[in-house]
């Protein structure tokens, strides 16, 4: 994982703290740190220089330096200036004056133009559309039969004339199709290259004269590294882009494609495609990719992996069972399998703001087995065990439970204690008492 | 007997050529302004800043970078280095010196047997036609192929690699689509078996690294060749366009399933490669194979030598 920019200019300024005030020079310094934090994210170089040099300005402006935590303000200006340039603007799409409303994917190959063609048909049926797919990519090996597949699972229409007629001639029918027929929408899936060559700019072109798209939307990959932007460019160029799409946010990779392809095109971003699933298409928010781009944390995803593993009406039982205190070691188990459903504990550590850092300065290290040597021990109780960890006082059950988990009475006592003062501090927080300090739970980290 | 086709029959000259053509743009572009730097007289302040901007630029990443740099940076300084050709001839040591860090493994040069090779990445990378590619290029120097279609999820992947398959002349074991892909493999194994092949390249479903379930899929489909008590590699493809993210994904595909190669896929569609330096140097994965194009015979061993000189020619 990226260290956080927060955590670096923290370190910083830390320095530059013991030698008294901070000197004017010394912001340079932590914004070269903001720099390094925007190209280890991908942001095009000279979006990135551009960039802090109008953070730059607006500090000097702000008289952050004044102020008592200037690491914080610095940040808080880069965070609104990079808001400002993702584009503050609602970008929706745009709708043809009669229809049906042509939209154009265009892309690279592997980008995910198909994909998020079936996603967005999916989205505009949703809103009341009756969209169309259209597969004019007729040179992928299967690639027809990829949207057919995709639109025959979503009930979606798919019109495709094989691989032998030319992508303008069965956009164009397509659209006829479309008028005739009452759609609403017509989604052209074109075909993507390796890289941008004159008989691909062509051809598009040719599909563009022929259908006149309200939208072209360019598909990119969060994942591209300083080329995106030259890629992009050429495309806009050419086609005249009139939206991004930016695939695969579901992954960790910092976006930085996003912002530069926005800064350097123009052409707002419309759309995130966060997974594989055709569901999974969302509106931008520019906010959300300006913390993901500065590795503010990834608490978004550790939200959402959360999200995913806990089921809502359990989660409202075991609220329910902490609110009224009858939380049981049954339920401690469970907790503990959906935790374990997220992925490797350090790894979700590692998520949370200020915690990998902190743990790795303290070399903490969380220990998998002692998970393991905790459901074991849960595993040799009894149901009534569980639901009534009070009648483990009786030394026999305790030594049972040990031999059966092949713990020591030791392990198992340690196990129990943790779980009363879990209890403990679930009365405290329903009492409304200490908010923001989560105690800690002895034995989890060793 | 492995050996022999591993080893590549293609024409020398004819491979240097096809790097080369793959890598023009590259020299074209930024590293060829990087050698441009060092035509002039005196090394100053701005020719580091440069330097470290093209490599960025090139995606070598912010780390390696610095550490090339400050490495030359020293060098000069101590008057070891002075001119500044000097100094373009020592950096190039330097990168072909982190490409040659780690050895070459060849997973089928140590004996005789089936191989199986297992191929791994993210979404849109390009796996599906690396295979197609690996296995035209294996059947061409004499070895019996079999794939198998483990990507049972994407729509018409299978449609995808069959017609690949027919293209190199290589059967093609697939399940039914949203099958279980560790199932498929099973079947592919014992198809290969069967058929006394030599290889068995295997497609999976791209996943991103950060899906805890899809990387476990991919652990257990692992699990059911190594069972089988073949010889396993897995091989990762990477991107060529890919930013410092190439990195995150080779360290988690690694942390899975080990990692016994990278190929770099679409390196003509990029003017940058400079990931190559990042994953070798961190993960001291060898780079296997490099590919060039989009017909089925543009793949190319990986020459660390061929690749510096190509950049820097």
């Amino acid at each position: 994982m990226f260290e956080s920019l927060t955590d670096r200019m923290q370190g910083t300024f830390k320095k530059l703290n013991s030698k008294g005030r901070i000197a004017e020079n010394d912001v340079d310094l932590a914004l070269r740190e903001v720099r390094i934090s925007l190209m280890e994210a991908d942001v095009n170089l000279k979006v990135a220089k551009q960039f802090v040099n109008g953070v730059k300005a607006k500090v000097e402006d702000a008289h952050a330096l004044e102020s008592l935590n200037p690491t914080q303000q610095i940040i808080q200006v880069v965070n609104e200036e990079m808001v400002e340039l993702l584009g503050s603007e609602e970008a929706k799409l745009q709708t043809a004056p009669a229809p049906p409303t042509v939209l154009m994917m265009v892309g690279l190959q592997g980008s995910g133009k198909t994909t998020h063609s079936a996603k967005l048909a999916l989205l505009l049926r949703r809103q009341g559309g009756k969209p169309m797919l259209v597969a004019a990519d007729v040179y992928r090996p299967a690639a027809v039969k990829q949207l057919e597949t995709l639109g025959g699972n979503l009930k979606i229409p798919v019109h495709s004339e094989g691989t032998q007629v030319a992508p303008e001639r069965i956009a164009a029918n397509a659209v006829a199709e479309a008028r005739a027929n009452g759609y609403t929408h017509v989604i052209l899936d074109t075909a993507g290259r390796l890289s941008i060559d004159e008989a691909m700019m062509q051809e598009l072109e040719r599909v563009k004269e022929a259908t006149n798209p309200t939208e072209t939307l360019l598909v990119a990959d969060a994942m591209t590294g300083q080329e995106a932007v030259r890629v992009a460019q050429q495309f806009h160029e050419r086609l005249g882009v009139t939206g991004l799409i930016m695939s695969k946010m579901d992954g960790d990779a910092r976006g930085g494609a996003a912002l530069s392809i926005r800064s350097v095109t123009g052409v707002p971003i419309k759309f995130i495609g966060t997974g594989e699933r055709p569901e999974a298409l969302e509106p931008f928010m520019p906010d959300r990719m300006a913390s993901r781009i500065l590795g503010l944390g990834d608490m978004l995803s550790l939200i959402e992996r959360a999200q995913a593993a806990f089921d809502e009406r359990q989660a409202a039982e075991l609220e329910q069972k902490m609110r009224t205190a009858t939380f049981t070691l049954e339920d401690f188990y469970t907790q503990l399998q959906t935790i374990k459903s997220m992925g490797p504990l350090s790894q979700l550590l590692d998520m949370i703001p200020g915690m990998g850092s902190a743990m790795r300065n303290q070399d903490v290290q969380v220990d998998e087995r002692e998970m393991k040597r905790i459901e074991a021990i849960i595993q040799s109780m009894t149901p009534d065990e569980r639901q009534h960890p009070e009648i483990l006082k009786n030394g026999r059950r305790r030594k049972r439970v040990a031999a059966g988990s092949g713990t020591s009475v030791a392990d198992v006592n340690a196990l129990l204690s943790q779980f009363n003062q879990m209890q403990k501090m679930m009365k405290q927080l329903t009492a409304g008492g200490s908010r923001g300090k989560l105690p800690r739970i002895p034995g989890l980290f060793s | 007997m492995v050996m022999r086709f591993l080893r590549g029959k293609q024409d020398p000259k004819e491979r240097d050529q096809k790097l080369d053509e793959g890598l023009q743009k590259s020299r074209s572009g930024l590293f060829g302004q990087m050698s441009a730097l060092f035509d002039r007289e005196e090394i100053t302040d701005e020719t580091w800043e440069e330097l470290e901007e093209l490599l960025v630029a090139s995606d070598v990443g912010v780390e390696t970078t610095f550490t090339l740099v400050e490495s030359l940076q020293d060098r000069v300084d101590s008057g070891e280095l002075r001119r500044p050709s000097h100094v373009r001839e020592t950096l190039k040591q330097e990168l072909r010196g982190i490409l040659e860090s780690v050895p070459p493994r060849n997973g089928a040069a140590t004996g005789e047997g089936l191989l199986v090779t297992l191929v791994v990445g993210v979404n849109g990378v390009g796996k599906t036609t690396t295979i197609a590619k690996m296995a035209n290029r294996l059947k061409a120097d004499g070895a019996q192929v079999v794939i198998g279609a483990a990507d049972t999820f994407r729509a018409a992947a299978i449609d995808q690699l069959e017609v690949w398959g027919q293209r190199a002349g290589v059967p093609v074991i697939a399940g039914a689509p949203n099958s279980d892909p560790a199932s498929v493999v099973h079947d592919a194994l014992a198809a290969a078996r069967t058929r006394r092949a030599d290889v068995l390249l295997v497609d999976t479903a791209g996943r991103l690294h950060t899906k805890y379930n899809l990387m476990e899929e991919l652990r257990k489909i692992e699990r059911v060749v190594s069972k089988g008590g073949s010889k396993v590699e897995n091989l990762l493809v990477l991107d060529a366009t890919t930013g410092q993210n190439g990195l995150l994904q080779a360290r988690q595909f690694a942390k899975t399933v080990s990692l016994d190669g990278v190929v770099i896929s679409k390196m003509d569609g990029t003017s940058k490669g400079g990931i190559v330096f990042a994953v070798v140097k961190e993960l001291g994965v060898p780079i296997r194979y490099v590919a060039t194009g989009e017909k089925i015979g543009d793949l190319a061993e990986f020459d660390s030598q061929a690749f510096v000189d190509a950049l820097w020619s």
